[in-house]
């Protein structure tokens, strides 16, 4: 019998709407997957079986009952820790939210699960999302699970490496600059950010309220559409979302690329630190488009090589506001005999925070003071009104973008922990998509000769074209074709084929002696 | 004593006053950010949700009808309306602010550049009007009885109020000695207009009159309740004075906590005069907040150095700027009231009352609208007997009984009734008083009363000079010494024939026959 965790969402979907599997035999699939491996990767900070279980027992009723189900009936789902949901907790991946409950649900999830989703548990983040390794989390790194001495990339490390060790079949991660779609690269996982506005912030954790954006991991880009779809959507309780209405993203996914105008990014491609394996991978994948029928040309964004100093400038502006309310008054860490507010305070965020939160905090608090704000904020965003021209220039000629997206497969484990430069350069290609606000998908391309490892070609789209970027993608995929299977995985599906294997000669042993 | 100070130190110093203005938006059901509603009191944090505690992830959603509040109150004091705007994030620590950052507006106010004529009489008019206008030229009109002066209206803004704190344990509830502190976050993200004036005051009744004029407005428009005491209008004052003559600021200090408009005036003057003494005696004013203290009459500082805030002020990103048109700003135009100043000018052009009957009845909207019903029960060629009653006895009664004119138990039908019955002559002045107590006393209709009580003024000539001849006849001295010239006797004749006739008679009538008989 077929291992359900190996299954993509739309196939889990099917099997549980035709009475083929039970959801509650999905569910406990998927978490005796995670009891398999999870101790070895750590992608997640809570497990949710009450959460998941009540969810397969409705699913379970409706189909018996011939009643609807929704469209990811049955479907085992992941949260980025920092999204709030009754019933969990909600850390951030930080200490100061240690003791913190939720009290309220964070829209997206809410209508993931509505759509049949069933909650396996929260994942593992950089603290407040700030980093692109998951190193930066107060409750210990997540590995990957295509080598567990590399980071799975971040800061949704925990989500990318749920779904790509097949513990959730889709997950929910958050991307501010790149955090979503370059732990997707990073774990051979499709990862989806969309355009800004276009899934409601609402009960998020917010770390920069400008560029945040929700969006799925999956294992392929049809589950990405079918996620997209249901967590799209105009919220009353988000001003910044969308009333655009939402696609039918999964439709049309296979109409191919004949046509599509694709431009290179020729520019972004000349800067410092990206490996050969990953240029090499990004250019042939730029040839397959051209075989397929698409005008590949080049294109370029000449402000986007700033993204990265105006990123750093206008992130930790806002995460140092956002940031501000954790202050041991109402809720999470509090310290300890305080003298009066401002030792309650000071002392509550020193204790709580850890080092890269801090040092964001103190980057943005710097760049709004007095005397500062004009020459640091306000440069930047001159600088991200020019990155916003760029991409309105460049899409009045081409309908998607292509550049890598991440300079480099997946780095080992402390590699970059001390250098927060080179750790801020992983996101090169991806920060310039969120400061204009523009959609974009990571899907995997190649897997590198020399290492094994995943690598994935970042193909970015027009204001609420999520649909073509998702053809695009899925033009790759099935061109590509790769087994995306991590060895983790590879070793404990052939430890069960052997064991299920000698089971069944023991069966066959004991039967001849019978 | 105190404000003969004031006038010394008035003749030498020149007050510049600035008020800025905290009004709650009590009209609005909702508060500014989330659907939790708009109250005053309550159990301690029942009207908090995840927004307005600032729980993670919670987002902001701006209150349209808020921000239409926001801009009715701005067409009011003749503001320009903001055709782009939008909130910035002022950012400090403080436990009553749920988010540590309060969602305001730095540099694009909904509302800017307005002006709000404010009419000031009584003992200084005409020193005030002698002195002019320092800044602006122009306007000020008046008489040595009373005179008009026109505040300008630099901004206002929205934002949204915070929670409460309550020290425990400290002196007078303040946090200086407090054992610990409670926070309510009950009032947190009810919407909050602040109101900021340009320097344009000179005096503390001018100030006092501004904001007595403000909360007119407010009034009229229905934008709030404007309770002082329950915080819903909070004004605070900055003050600095300096030599007659010259031109250039003195520095100011910041009064605050002036929670009657009797405090504003008071705080202030105290204020102005001890700048002046700091200044006669050689010293230097430090810019600080002062804290007035109601009881002890005077203000202290708050704080003894003020603090450089830094509230790094940034575009609010959970929402997109606001893009209104000239369409909308009409629209919104056209749901303005009837204004005081409109209404005051209708009264003195309608129904030819006196500008100062206009301007009693004006100060107080309920008490116009009392006003406006009676006279249309009574008839418009009554107004200016009707006004005579709404201002005096009307006004005595709602003083004593500390109630509106809504809330009192002569409907203005009633005045209106006792108002014919006085003007017609069937009531002397007095009955109508009698009645008017009778109908506070009873609740019944002045007619009822009337009937009850007899009382009916006798103006029948016949009966009067058959009362007159007998108390002629019966006191016969007096008559001697008046017809020798004691005309001062008049009052006893009167007062004996009113005794005679149970105060019924019609007094014109008795003086006439008294006159005539004595003649």
């Amino acid at each position: 019998m077929i291992d359900l965790n190996t299954l993509t969402a739309r196939e889990v979907r099917d099997r549980v709407v035709a009475g083929d599997v039970s959801a509650r035999e999905v569910a406990e699939a998927a978490f005796g997957r995670i009891e398999a491996v999870d101790a070895s990767v750590h992608a997640f900070l809570e497990l949710t079986p009450e959460i998941a279980y009540e969810a397969a027992g409705r699913i379970d009723a409706a189909v018996a009952a011939g009643e609807p189900v929704g469209p990811l009936a049955g479907v085992p789902v992941a949260l980025k820790d920092n999204m709030n949901l009754v019933g969990t907790h909600t850390t951030a991946g930080s200490k100061i939210l240690g003791p913190y409950r939720s009290v309220y649900d964070c829209t997206a999830a809410r209508r993931l699960l509505d759509a049949g989703g069933m909650l396996v548990g929260k994942c593992n983040l950089d603290e407040f999302a700030f980093g692109s390794s998951t190193e930066n989390s107060a409750y210990g790194p997540t590995h990957n699970p295509w080598d567990l001495s590399r980071v799975p990339g971040g800061s949704s490390g925990g989500s990318a490496a749920a779904v790509s060790a097949g513990m959730a079949a889709i997950a929910l991660g958050s991307d501010t600059g790149g955090s979503i779609r370059q732990p997707g690269a990073l774990t051979g996982t499709v990862a989806l950010k969309p355009t800004y506005g276009r899934v409601s912030r609402y009960g998020v954790i917010a770390f920069g309220s400008s560029l945040d954006q929700i969006g799925p991991f999956g294992k392929s880009v049809e589950d990405c559409a079918l996620a997209l779809e249901a967590i799209a959507g105009k919220d009353p309780l988000d001003a910044t979302s969308a009333a655009e209405p939402v696609r039918s993203y999964a439709a049309g996914l296979g109409e191919g690329v004949e046509g599509l105008r694709v431009g290179i990014v020729s520019d972004l491609l000349d800067v410092e630190g990206c490996a050969p394996e990953v240029r090499a991978a990004f250019y042939a994948a730029a040839e397959t488009f051209a075989s397929l029928g698409a005008e590949v040309g080049e294109v370029r964004l000449p402000t986007a090589r700033h993204g990265l100093a105006a990123y750093y400038i206008i992130g930790p502006a806002e995460a140092s506001s956002n940031l501000a309310r954790f202050d041991g008054i109402r809720y999470g860490h509090r310290a300890a005999d305080a003298t009066d507010v401002l030792d309650l305070y000071t002392r509550s965020r020193a204790e709580g925070f850890g080092p890269e939160t801090i040092r964001r905090v103190m980057l943005g608090t710097y760049a709004l003071s007095a005397g500062y704000y004009d020459a640091y904020y306000g440069q930047a965003q001159k600088a991200r009104t020019r990155i916003i021209d760029d991409y309105r220039a460049a899409f009045e000629h081409f309908d998607v973008l292509i550049t890598p997206t991440a300079p480099s497969v997946a780095f080992k484990l402390g590699e970059k922990a001390d250098d927060p430069y080179a750790m801020y350069l992983s996101d090169v290609y991806t920060i310039p998509v969120n400061l204009a606000g523009v959609c974009a998908v990571s899907v995997p391309c190649a897997l590198d000769e020399a290492s094994g490892l995943p690598i994935g070609l970042q193909i970015t789209g027009d204001y609420f074209d999520e649909a073509t970027i998702l053809r695009a993608a899925a033009a790759i995929e099935a061109e590509r074709a790769l087994d995306l299977t991590p060895p983790l995985v590879t070793e404990l599906l052939d430890a069960q084929a052997a064991e299920a294997g000698m089971a069944a000669q023991r069966d066959a042993a004991l039967r001849a002696e019978g | 004593m105190a404000a003969d100070r004031l006038t010394d130190v008035m003749e030498r110093y020149e007050a510049v006053i600035g008020l800025e203005i905290h009004t709650e938006i009590t009209a609005s059901r909702t508060k500014m950010f989330c659907g939790c509603p708009v109250a005053f009191g309550g159990e301690p944090n029942t009207r908090v949700c995840p927004v307005c505690l600032g729980m993670p992830g919670a987002l902001p959603v701006p209150n349209e009808a808020a921000i239409e509040w926001t801009v009715l109150a701005g067409l009011a004091t003749e503001c320009d309306i903001a055709l782009w705007s939008q909130f910035h994030r002022k950012q400090y620590f403080y436990p009553d602010m749920p988010k540590d950052y309060q969602i305001s507006q730095y540099d694009l106010p909904f509302c800017s550049d307005g002006r709000v004529s404010v009419e000031v009489d009584g003992p200084g008019a005409a020193e005030r009007l002698d002195r002019g206008h320092a800044l602006e030229s122009g306007l000020l009109t008046g008489d040595a009885e009373a005179y008009t002066t026109v505040i300008g209206i630099t901004r206002i803004h929205l934002e949204e109020d915070t929670g409460k704190m309550v020290h425990v344990g400290g002196a007078e509830g303040r946090i200086a000695g407090a054992d610990y502190s409670l926070v309510d976050f009950n009032r947190a993200g009810t919407p909050l207009m602040e109101l900021v004036t340009e320097p344009d005051i000179r005096t503390p009744e001018e100030a006092r009159r501004f904001a007595q004029k403000l909360r007119q407005i407010w009034l009229a428009l229905g934008v709030s309740d404007c309770s002082m005491e329950e915080g819903s209008l909070r004004v605070d004052a900055n003050v600095s004075i300096r030599p007659r003559g010259a031109t250039g600021l003195g520095t100011k200090t910041e009064v605050k906590n002036m929670n009657s408009f009797k405090s504003l005036h008071d705080a202030l003057a105290y204020e102005i005069v001890r700048q002046a003494e700091v200044l006669d005696a050689g010293g230097v004013i430090q810019q600080e907040t002062r804290h007035w203290d109601v009881g002890a009459k005077r203000t202290s500082a708050l704080r003894s150095k003020e603090e450089a805030h830094d509230y790094r002020y940034f575009p609010e990103p959970d929402m997109v700027p606001f893009q209104f048109t000239e369409e909308w700003i009409a629209a919104l135009a056209g749901r303005l009231p009837e204004l005081p100043d409109a209404r005051k000018a209708r009264f003195v052009a309608e129904l030819g009352l006196p500008a100062q009957d206009a301007v009693v009845l004006t100060s107080d909207t309920a008490l116009a609208t009392y006003f406006e019903d009676a006279v249309a029960a009574a008839g418009a060629e009554r107004a200016k007997a009707v006004a005579n009653w709404v201002t005096g006895e009307f006004a005595a009664h709602l003083n004593a009984a500390g109630i509106g004119a809504d809330a009192s138990p002569v409907t203005p039908g009633a005045l209106a009734e006792i108002v014919e019955l006085v003007d017609g002559g069937t009531l002397s002045a007095r009955q109508g008083r009698e009645v008017f107590s009778a109908v506070i006393e009873t609740g019944m209709a002045p007619s009822a009363i009337v009937e009850q009580r007899g009382m009916r003024q006798v103006s029948d000539s016949a009966a009067i000079e058959a009362v007159v001849d007998r108390v002629l006849a019966a006191n016969p001295d007096e008559v001697a010494r008046y017809r020798d010239g004691k005309t001062g006797l008049m009052g006893f004749f009167v007062g004996q024939v009113m005794k005679e006739m149970r105060g019924q008679a019609n007094p014109g009538v008795v003086n006439d026959v008294l006159r005539a008989r004595l003649g």
